[in-house]
């Protein structure tokens, strides 16, 4: 029994009690007879404030707020994956069963199945000595993942007492460790870590590997490192969602945990339904097998939301400590910041821009600098990757929860409306977005793909950028003035928007492209261009050069060569030869 | 519970305040009597220990520190519900105003709603076919869809609505498999002669016996605006998933009803955010737009189509901004079209379904419909350009191609968005267009669809 107090005033999802009663900061809470959960946000003298994660309707004056002793946790065991939580953990699941298709306020359930049996096998002996992130024992929680059993941050000591290999639920004893201090402390498959503290490592790593994403656009142009940030602004309707779900289903994480952050309910149905059905690439099991969802749809409480995003990435966090490559895809963190501006508003704080509290920045900052690629306790190597969607009002980039992530992220994907207008997707802006790993991963570009993929890749961004000069040109006075080698830009930039840049998501080869095709891609445009370029050079005006169909061609390769089958590219760079020659046979 | 308090500290605009009150609780509904002659319903919105202050859904006229009497009920907002409520009118609280007394209520429902639990939410598939091919061409509508349409002040957004349910309604689509379909319409501050239109065209298209009314007039008190979409969905809630049947909600003017949270919560005394809208602007909005539908076992479903007037045509504007990212979708008129008196001045570019990826093709429309539509979109994006470039250089000087364009640009707008007011097209024949005026491009500028599929129907635009 905690300490309790009594309510004493009720806004919104705010709730008041009187006096120094002894809470502590972030203590989690049960609020009055409904035992809403809340959470200590503000202590003075006179007054706890405190944030309920539910709908405050129906509370009265004097009823009592109970203590629990301890802050916000998320429960972390076997049973993560292939689940469905609300933004405090809460399996949607268990309260569809118990209270049908709505969720009523004051819905208890364990977050994660304590009854469920689980095939453990025991890493460890007797006599072991284990320290924070040993690995005791093995449970293969999904057909993909095989979840490792660790020892709590902050236990360490020599097993005395360990089960035999068998089936055990979340909550039994596994194993009993004596601490240096001679205590003997049990250990289970659970662990309990309060969410807005990040989990300790032993040493972060710089940013060396890319992850990969099968999205021409992200893996050429703008990549994002494994235990990197990513950014993904756009205005509604221009792609936010598809291509987070894109980047859920095919990046080359190991654990997926997928945070719909005030976002529609439909949605998270479909990433459900979806994820249920599809098949992961690698590993031939579902994508489920690997994913988490945190929905927190936009008509759920909005406390909630608030806490969601930590709820998530702590879940990130356990599964990088077991050696995994985990990437988040958090959609959306404006409505988190709204979240904030929200909850301060109640709390009648001084606002800084645009109503958001000043803290917006730094609670963004922390958020973000929870990714990383590490070295964990145990020795392992894990990473979080951290891709958060910004949902900027009016798709103005200058507003404050787009600029101050723009400040903490380092690879910055810009959707663009006109693009999205024009059905042109993923509509990533090629002139506006960035990405700082490009230099970091570029050794592993050269050895892992190819020695001349960042040459290529450069040299397409420059055609791409020259291209918007040109443009401004057209814009004035019209295409057909320009010269022949401009015209050839202008021609090779469309093969590259539309043959390279578009992506169609809804096409089984389309939909994932292997990073070696996307290089024999850019090989072949380039091939193309250069030769064309030799040909405009010589004179040949470009109306000749337009009536072949080769540029149709090679827009179409994105189609026409199989993934499994990029020796076929020899035809095309075959194909562009003869054109060549039979070009300067017939003109020459 | 029927302790009566005499007297309040406090009136301020619709907002009033009691002390001394014991056992209130946030969002309970309280009974006024004003002078023994006045009834009137207010909500309570912020309590301090004894201190409690409330929204009066009236307004305060009348109604002095000393003369009124506060009884506190005990429940919170509640309306009651059966299927009588079909083919009546009510005010924006849920009280019957057509004169023909009160309705027997099967059950009581707090009208705040509950959240719906995304694993019991069955994905939309289903598509309705409105008879509009800007629509169902473009930015098909499923059921259990939140599609808003985005307008202005001045532009036909009213009868865009009231075409779609007469010819969603009343067309093949709710007849075949005998399920029932029903209208709920809740109009928040809107002009009478808004209310009557609507109103009359249910009645001339034989529909208003599937029609449940909730009004709440430009006139009427402010406050019940807070309320009046609630009411309304808590009705639609009822009647799709207790009494099986397919509910297609019309709210309008949303902007009227975040004016009239603006309004409340400035005399509340609350900080401000964007353009003075109170923060929870998005979260308020969002409790309204997700309460759209479909539960899984259930067999009924609620669509929305809310209507929303942009201050000034601004989509940057925050009632319009905050909407788009909630709802799935929207639907743009355009004041230009409109005034080359095209109907419905669709402008499609900024249009967007999101459901209609996953309820489209061969298994539910035609097989071509996704890359037909694909392509009108990227020509039309192209028709922009061509325009843009006219107007500095003049159209004659415009390429062959751009030419081409503004031919293909004009012919869309007048042919394809544009329809009669009663043309109710099929998804063929609205495909068929389509084709026919892709025609009027060259060939090879078609890159949005697929090889096959250009060979299979590019016969069908020809003639």
């Amino acid at each position: 029994m905690g300490i309790t107090g009594t309510i004493y005033g009720i806004n919104g999802p705010i709730v008041v009690v009187r006096g120094n009663l002894g809470f502590q900061m972030n203590e989690m809470v049960y609020v009055g007879e409904m035992r809403l959960i809340g959470e200590v946000i503000g202590l003075t003298r006179e007054e706890t404030t405190i944030q309920v994660y539910e709908e405050t309707g129906g509370l009265h004056p004097g009823e009592v707020v109970e203590g629990a002793g301890h802050a916000i946790c998320a429960t972390l065991a076997p049973g993560i994956l292939y689940n469905i939580f609300d933004g405090i953990e809460r399996p949607l699941e268990v309260i569809a069963k118990e209270h049908g298709a709505f969720i009523p306020r004051g819905a208890q359930a364990a977050s994660l199945d304590t009854e469920r049996i689980w095939q453990t096998h025991i890493t460890v002996r007797e006599g072991d000595l284990v320290a924070p992130g040993s690995v005791i024992a093995e449970v293969p929680e999904t057909q993909s993942i095989v979840h490792r059993v660790m020892l709590p941050p902050g236990m360490s000591g020599e097993i005395i007492r360990i089960v035999p290999d068998g089936g055990y639920t979340i909550s039994d004893e596994l194993a009993v460790v004596r601490t240096p201090d001679g205590r003997e402390a049990s250990v289970t498959m659970t662990q309990k870590w309060p969410i807005r503290i990040p989990r300790p490592v032993a040493n972060r790593h710089p940013a060396e590997r890319p992850l990969v994403t099968g999205q021409r656009i992200l893996d050429t142009l703008f990549p994002i490192a494994k235990g990197g940030t990513a950014a993904l602004p756009g205005g509604f309707g221009t792609g936010k969602t598809m291509t987070q779900h894109q980047l859920a289903k095919w990046c080359d994480a190991d654990i997926i945990i997928y945070i719909g952050c005030g976002e529609r309910g439909n949605e998270m149905t479909n990433v459900l339904e979806e994820f249920g059905e599809l098949v992961d690439p690698k590993s031939g099991n579902l994508l489920m097998d690997r994913t988490t969802l945190i929905a927190n749809t936009s008509n759920m409480p909005v406390a909630a939301r608030e806490a969601s995003i930590y709820t998530g990435i702590t879940l990130a966090e356990y599964y990088r400590d077991m050696g995994y490559h985990v990437a988040i895809m958090a959609d959306s963190t404006s409505r988190w910041a709204e979240a904030l501006r929200e909850l301060s508003g109640r709390l009648e704080e001084m606002p800084a821009e645009e109503g958001f509290p000043a803290y917006l920045a730094s609670r963004l900052s922390a958020f973000y600098e929870r990714a990383g690629y590490v070295e964990n306790l145990n020795g392992s190597e894990g990473s979080v990757t951290i891709i958060g969607a910004v949902s900027p009002q009016g798709g103005d980039f200058s507003e404050p929860v787009t600029q101050n992530t723009k400040r903490f992220v380092r690879c910055f994907l810009a959707l663009d409306k006109s693009l999205a207008y024009a059905r042109h997707y993923p509509a990533i802006n090629w002139l506006t977005s960035y990405s700082e790993y490009m230099g970091d991963l570029a050794p592993w570009y050269g050895s892992n793909v190819g020695e001349d993929f960042v040459h290529c890749r450069n040299q397409i961004l420059n055609i791409l950028t020259t291209e918007n000069r040109l443009n401004e040109i057209v814009k004035l006075i019209g295409s057909d003035v320009l010269p022949d080698d401009q015209k050839l830009i202008l021609e090779v930039a469309r093969v590259i928007r539309l043959g390279f840049l578009q992506q169609n998501a809804f096409h089984a080869e389309d939909t994932f492209v292997p990073m070696e095709k996307q290089l024999r891609m850019m090989e072949v445009i380039l091939h193309l261009y250069e030769r064309c370029r030799a040909l405009v050079e010589m004179g040949m005006p470009m109306a000749l050069l337009r009536e072949s169909d080769v540029f149709e061609k090679i827009i179409a390769v994105k189609y026409d060569v199989p993934n499994r089958e990029p020796e076929r590219f020899a035809e095309y760079d075959a194909m562009i030869e003869a054109f060549y020659q039979q070009l300067m046979k017939s003109n020459a | 519970m029927s302790i009566e308090y005499l007297g309040l500290s406090e009136i301020n605009g619709p907002m009033v305040v009691i002390e001394g009150v014991r056992g209130a609780f946030y969002d309970e509904i309280v009974e006024f009597d004003v002078a023994g002659k006045q009834k009137k319903l207010g909500r309570i919105v912020e309590i301090d220990e004894d201190k409690a202050v409330i929204q009066v859904f009236e307004n305060t006229a009348e109604m002095s520190l000393l003369n009124t009497r506060t009884r506190l009920t005990g429940r919170p907002m509640e309306i009651g519900l059966s299927e009588e409520i079909l083919g009546r009118t009510f005010n924006g609280l849920g009280e019957p105003i057509d004169g023909l007394g009160a309705v027997r209520a099967e059950e009581r429902r707090d009208v705040n709603g509950q959240p719906m639990n995304p694993c019991t939410r069955e994905y939309p598939r289903n598509y309705i076919r409105t008879g509009i091919s800007a629509i169902d061409g473009l930015t098909t509508l499923i059921r259990g869809q939140k599609l808003p349409i985005f307008s202005g002040n001045g532009l036909p957004h009213d009868e865009l609505a009231a075409q779609i349910v007469e010819q969603a309604s009343l067309g093949d689509a709710p007849g075949e498999d005998g399920e029932e379909f029903a209208v709920v319409f809740a109009a928040m501050g809107v002009k009478y002669d808004v209310a009557e239109y609507f109103r009359r065209t249910f009645e001339e298209c034989g529909a208003s016996a599937h029609v449940a009314m909730f009004l709440n007039l430009s006139n009427d008190p402010v406050v019940e605006r807070l309320i009046t979409p609630k009411v309304a969905l808590t009705a639609a809630e009822y009647l799709a998933f207790e009494k099986n049947m397919h509910i297609l909600v019309i709210l309008t003017d949303m902007t009227s009803y975040a004016e009239a949270m603006r309004e409340v919560s400035s005399l509340k005394g609350e900080i401000p955010s964007r353009k003075g809208y109170p923060g929870y602007l998005y979260s308020e909005l969002a409790s309204l737009y997700e309460r759209a539908g479909i539960v899984k076992g259930a067999s009924g479903s609620v669509t929305q189509i809310p209507i929303l007037t942009m201050p000034n045509d601004d989509i940057t504007h925050p009632i319009p901004d905050l909407t788009g990212y909630i709802t799935e979708g929207q639907i743009v008129l355009e004041r230009a079209l409109h005034q080359k008196t095209i109907y419905p001045p669709i402008n499609v570019l900024p249009s967007l379904s999101r459901l209609m990826k996953d309820g489209i093709g061969a298994k539910y429309t035609r097989e071509d419909h996704q890359d037909v539509a694909n392509q009108l979109f990227s020509s039309y994006a192209r028709v922009g350009e061509a325009r843009d470039l006219a107007s500095v250089i003049g159209e004659d000087e415009l390429s062959p191609v751009d030419k081409k364009y503004l031919a293909f640009g004009l012919a869309f707008e007048q042919e394809f968005v544009g329809q009669g007011r009663n043309e109710n097209r099929t998804i063929e024949e609205t495909l068929d267009i389509g084709w026919r005026l892709l025609h009027i491009l060259p060939r090879e500028e078609l890159d949005r669809i697929d090889t096959k599929i250009l060979e299979k129907y590019w016969e069908t635009g020809e003639g």
